[in-house]
C-alpha cells in the first residue's frame, strides 16, 4: 500500500521556518505508513512537535528522554514481539541524541537485533539548547561551544564521529547514509531499511538554517552542495559488511567544498585562510580516495 | 481550575499528558510567521510536486482530484493530467524552500502584506 | 505449595506468576538472580514472555517504559547504582502513569563501592512518583511482588512501584515459601488491562508530550492524587490478597505495642531480629514494642501516628542517611506528629549501612539509649549505632 499521498505528520508545529527535519520525517512517516509507532529522543523535532495539549504526530508516538530512544524503541518492539504484532517501529533522533548521549542505548539496541528503524536526523550541533558542538559536529564549525576568536581561529578542533560506520560495524541489517536534497535515493534507502529485518540505522543530513546560518530558502541547496562537495558521502552498507560498503551517489564533477562553506555563516571564517579550506578539501579528497572505488 | 499562565484554558487534562486527538497541532496557524510568501504562477507551473515533497510544515496540498487539476491552468493542456498543488497560508512560514527549488521558477516570494 | 527459594526468586516468581511480558534487565549484584531465573523460566518454556537482556539499567527502565506505553504488563529488576542509573527515567515513568513493578535487592550506594545491604538506594529515589514497599522476608517479596502489579495497574492509581528485598539477608538466602497456585493469582491480579492510553496505531496518541508552566503543574499534582488515593488501594489490595491466600499484610505492622514505653520502628528484614529482641525483652518485663513499615510510599503517616502515640519514647531504626538532616523514616515519622499534640519523644538510629549486620548487640545498644530518653535523660537526635566513631574523628582531625 502506498501512502505517500497521505500526511502522517500534521502542520502547526513549531520547527523553524526552512528546517529540514520535518521534510524527513514527513517522508520516513509517509514511507512507513499508518502501522508504525515512532519513539523519539529529547530535542528540536520532540519539543516543537508535541507541546501539550497540541501534537503534530499522526501515528502513537513515545518520548522519554534524551539518551533513551533506542531503547524505548527496543522495549516497544519487545511488547510488539509478545503480542505477536508486525509493525513499523522507527526511532528518531538528532546528532546529540545519537552520537553522544545516546550512543550506548542505541549500540545496545543494534548489538540485540531488535526490528527497529533509527532514523538520525543530523544537524551537526545542540540545535535545540543553541548550536553547541557535538559529536557530529564538523572540523572547523562555529558553535557557540566551539568559538572562533585569536585564539582559535578554527571552531571545533576535532572530525565528526563517523556514526554511520560505527553503527554499521556492529552488524546492523541496514546502514545508510541518506541526504533529502537526493530524493529518489533517499527515498529508496528509507524503503529498503524498513522492508529489512533486524537493526537499520539512517544517518540523514539536515541542514538547521539558525546553526548553520544560511537563509532559510536554501536549506536544500545547502545540502545538495554537502553532497556533491564530497563532504557527505551517500553509501549503504548491509548486514555489517563494511568491506563491501556501496556508494550510491558519486557526483559527475565534484564541487570545491569552498562553494559549501560560503554558503553558511558557521564556516564563514575559514574562509579568511585558504589553508583551512584546503585542509577540508584534503579531507574530502583522501575519504575519496580511501573508499571511491565503493561506488559500482 | 488551574491558573494559567497565558491565556486558553484545558477542559481536560489528561492523564500522563497523553495527547489523544493526533495532528491536533493544525489548531496551530503557523501562517502568522511568514513575513515572505511564495506564490505559485500556475501558467508556468509544471506540476512537478518538488515544492509539495520539500515543503517542511507540510503546507502545499497536493490535489488528485480530477476537477482541480482540470480547472487549474496549466503551461501545457497535457500537465493537466498531474496532481496540482496549493499552498496553505494557514501554516506556510515562508520559509521559500519551495520558491528556491522550483525548477521553472514558478514560485515567487513576495513581501507578506499585513 | 512450599518451595525452598532465594529472595530474588521470590521477584522472579512473581513475575511469573503475575504473567509479565516483557522483563528488561541488567545484571548488577545482588539481583542478578532476578533476569537469571527469568531467562531460565523462558528457556524451559515456563514463562511466555519477552526478556531484553539491555546493555545498562538506563536503558532497562527505558525499555520498560516503551514495552509499557505499548500496553503490556512489564517488570524489572536493579539495586543500589543500577537504581541510581535509572534515577532521571524513574520520573518519567511515574510522570506518564506507567504501572510497571520492579524489585530491588536493597543494597548501599558508592563510595566506596560495597554490594550489601541497606536502603539508601530506594530512600534515594523517595522522590520519583513510585510506590516503595519493603519485604521483611522472600515470602513477602513475593506475595508484594504479585500485589503491586494489582495496586499500580489499577484504573484508581497508575502509578509504578518498587518492592525492596534487602541485599543477602534475603536476595541470596534460602528461605522456605508458600508458592500461590497460578489460576489464583490469575483470579487475584486478572488479565492485564492497561487503564492507561497506550500505543496504538488504530488510535494514535502522543505519549511523552512537552508540558508548558501552563500544565505541568496539573500532571504533578494528579500524580499527588493517585498515591494519596493509593493508601485505600493498598489496604484493599491487601485486604483480598490475605482472604484469598490467608497472609496478612498492611501498611505499617504492629506488635507488643499496647502498653508499650518504648517502640522500635524498623523496616525490611531487620524486622525478625528485632521481633526476637523484643520478645526476649518481654520476657525480661520490659515493655518494648515493634512495629514494622511495609510501604514507605505513599508514607502512612496516620497509621503511625495512631500506632505510636502513646509511646514515651519511639526509637526509629534505619539503614539510610540524609547527610546534613538523619535518616529519612526519622525525619517523615517525626513530621506525622507535627500536629499532634500528644507526641512520644522520637530518635533516630542510623544502623546496618553497607551490610553491617544488625544483631542483638546493635539493638541493645538503640535499646540503652531509648531507655535513657524514656527516663529523661538527654539523648542525641540522630544516633549512628555500632560505629567506630573514635577513627572517623581521627580521621577527620577532630581528635
Amino acid at each position: 500500500m502506498n501512502y505517500e499521498k497521505e500526511e502522517f505528520f500534521a502542520p502547526g508545529h513549531g520547527m523553524c521556518a526552512g528546517c529540514a527535519a520535518p521534510i524527513i520525517v514527513r517522508w520516513v512517516l509517509k514511507l512507513a505508513g499508518p502501522n508504525t509507532i515512532v519513539t523519539n529522543a529529547t530535542g528540536c523535532l520532540e519539543v516543537a512537535t508535541t507541546a501539550y495539549p497540541r501534537t503534530s504526530w499522526r501515528v502513537p508516538w513515545l518520548h522519554v528522554a534524551f539518551e533513551n530512544a533506542a531503547a524505548a524503541a527496543a522495549g516497544v518492539e519487545a511488547a510488539a514481539k509478545a503480542k505477536g504484532e508486525k509493525l513499523n517501529i522507527i526511532a528518531f533522533g538528532g546528532d546529540g541524541g545519537t552520537v553522544d548521549i545516546g550512543l550506548q542505548a542505541l549500540s545496545g539496541m543494534v548489538e540485540r537485533g531488535h526490528n527497529v528503524l533509527y532514523v538520525l536526523y543530523d544537524n551537526e550541533a545542540y540545535m535545540n539548547t543553541g548550536i553547541q558542538r557535538s559529536g557530529a559536529t564538523p572540523w572547523g564549525a562555529w558553535t557557540t561551544t566551539s568559538k572562533v576568536g585569536s585564539a582559535n581561529p578554527i571552531g571545533k578542533l576535532r572530525p565528526k564521529k563517523p556514526i554511520g560506520r560505527i553503527i554499521a560495524a556492529h552488524g546492523a541489517s541496514y546502514v545508510a547514509t541518506a541526504n533529502p536534497a537526493f530524493f529518489q535515493d533517499f527515498k529508496k534507502k528509507v524503503q529498503k531499511a524498513l522492508s529489512s529485518e533486524g537493526a537499520k540505522f539512517l544517518h540523514v543530513l539536515s541542514s538547521c538554517t539558525t546553526g548553520w546560518r544560511h537563509d532559510p530558502s536554501k536549506t536544500i541547496e545547502v545540502l545538495r552542495l554537502a553532497t556533491d562537495t564530497g563532504l557527505f558521502p551517500l553509501w549503504e552498507v548491509v548486514d555489517g559488511d563494511l568491506e563491501n560498503m556501496r556508494i550510491t551517489y558519486k557526483p559527475k564533477k565534484f564541487k570545491p567544498v569552498e562553494e559549501y562553506l560560503k554558503m553558511q555563516g558557521r564556516f564563514r571564517h575559514l574562509l579568511k585562510n585558504p589553508e583551512y579550506v584546503k585542509k577540508l578539501q584534503d579531507d574530502v579528497n583522501a575519504w575519496w580516495e580511501k573508499y571511491g572505488h565503493h561506488y559500482p | 481550575m488551574s491558573k494559567l499562565y497565558w491565556g486558553g484554558k484545558m477542559e481536560v487534562i489528561t492523564r500522563g499528558a497523553v495527547i489523544t486527538e493526533p495532528g491536533n497541532s493544525v489548531e496551530n496557524k503557523t501562517g502568522t510567521w511568514r513575513v515572505f510568501k511564495p506564490v505559485i504562477n500556475y501558467d508556468k507551473c509544471i506540476r512537478c510536486l518538488i515544492c509539495w515533497q520539500f515543503c517542511p510544515e507540510p503546507a502545499i496540498l497536493r490535489h488528485d482530484d480530477e476537477e482541480t487539476k482540470m480547472k487549474t491552468p496549466a503551461p501545457k493542456e497535457a500537465l493537466k493530467k498531474l496532481p496540482v498543488v496549493e499552498i496553505d497560508y494557514d501554516y506556510c512560514k515562508g520559509c521559500g524552500i519551495c520558491y528556491n527549488e522550483c525548477p521553472v521558477k514558478a514560485i515567487d516570494f513576495v513581501k507578506e502584506e499585513k | 505449595m512450599k518451595i525452598m527459594i532465594r529472595g530474588n526468586e521470590s521477584i522472579a516468581y512473581a513475575f511469573k506468576l503475575a504473567r509479565v511480558k516483557v522483563v528488561p534487565a541488567y545484571p548488577i549484584t545482588p539481583s542478578t538472580l532476578v533476569p537469571e531465573k527469568i531467562s531460565e523460566f523462558i528457556a524451559n518454556g515456563e514463562m511466555d514472555a519477552e526478556f531484553v537482556p539491555v546493555e545498562s539499567e538506563h536503558s532497562a527502565i527505558s525499555a520498560a517504559i516503551g514495552a509499557s506505553a505499548h500496553g503490556v504488563r512489564v517488570g524489572t529488576a536493579t539495586a543500589s547504582q543500577g537504581l541510581a542509573l535509572m534515577h532521571e527515567v524513574l520520573f518519567i515513568a511515574s510522570g506518564m502513569r506507567l504501572p510497571i513493578v520492579m524489585g530491588i535487592g536493597n543494597r548501599a550506594l558508592s563510595a566506596p563501592i560495597n554490594i550489601w545491604c541497606d536502603h539508601q538506594d530506594m530512600m534515594s529515589q523517595r522522590d520519583t512518583g513510585w510506590m516503595q514497599f519493603y519485604a521483611e522476608s522472600n515470602q513477602e517479596g513475593l506475595d508484594l511482588g504479585i500485589m503491586a502489579f494489582k495496586i499500580a495497574e489499577d484504573e484508581r492509581i497508575l502509578l509504578p512501584a518498587m518492592v525492596g528485598i534487602d541485599a543477602f539477608v534475603l536476595t541470596h538466602t534460602v528461605e522456605p515459601v508458600e508458592l500461590p497456585e497460578q489460576k489464583d493469582v490469575d483470579d487475584f491480579v486478572g488479565e492485564f488491562v492497561p487503564h492507561y492510553v497506550t500505543l496504538d496505531p488504530a488510535k494514535p496518541a502522543t505519549l511523552g508530550s512537552f508540558g508548558f508552566p501552563e500544565h505541568y503543574m496539573e500532571f504533578k499534582f494528579g500524580q499527588w492524587i493517585a498515591m494519596e488515593r493509593a493508601k485505600k488501594v493498598i489496604d484493599e489490595v491487601f485486604a483480598e490478597f490475605e482472604q484469598k491466600f490467608g497472609r496478612k499484610y498492611s501498611k505499617v505492622s504492629a506488635e507488643f505495642v499496647e502498653d508499650a514505653d518504648i517502640i522500635l520502628v524498623t523496616m525490611g528484614s531487620m524486622t525478625s531480629t528485632t521481633r526476637e529482641f523484643v520478645r526476649k525483652l518481654r520476657e525480661q518485663g520490659k515493655k518494648v514494642g515493634l512495629v514494622k513499615i511495609t510501604v514507605f510510599r505513599p508514607f502512612p503517616k496516620e497509621e503511625l501516628v495512631n500506632v505510636l502515640r502513646n509511646a514515651k519514647v519511639v526509637a526509629v531504626m534505619e539503614r539510610n542517611i540524609s547527610f546534613g538532616f538523619g535518616g529519612a523514616v526519622y525525619g517523615e515519622l517525626a513530621a506525622s506528629f507535627a500536629k499532634e499534640v500528644k507526641k512520644p519523644k522520637i530518635l533516630d538510629f542510623i544502623v546496618g549501612l553497607g551490610g553491617r549486620d544488625v544483631t542483638f548487640n546493635t539493638l541493645q545498644e538503640v535499646v540503652a539509649l531509648a531507655e535513657k530518653a524514656a527516663n529523661g535523660k538527654k539523648v542525641e537526635e540522630v544516633n549512628w549505632i555500632d560505629v567506630n566513631k573514635e577513627g572517623v574523628l581521627k580521621a577527620e582531625g577532630l581528635q
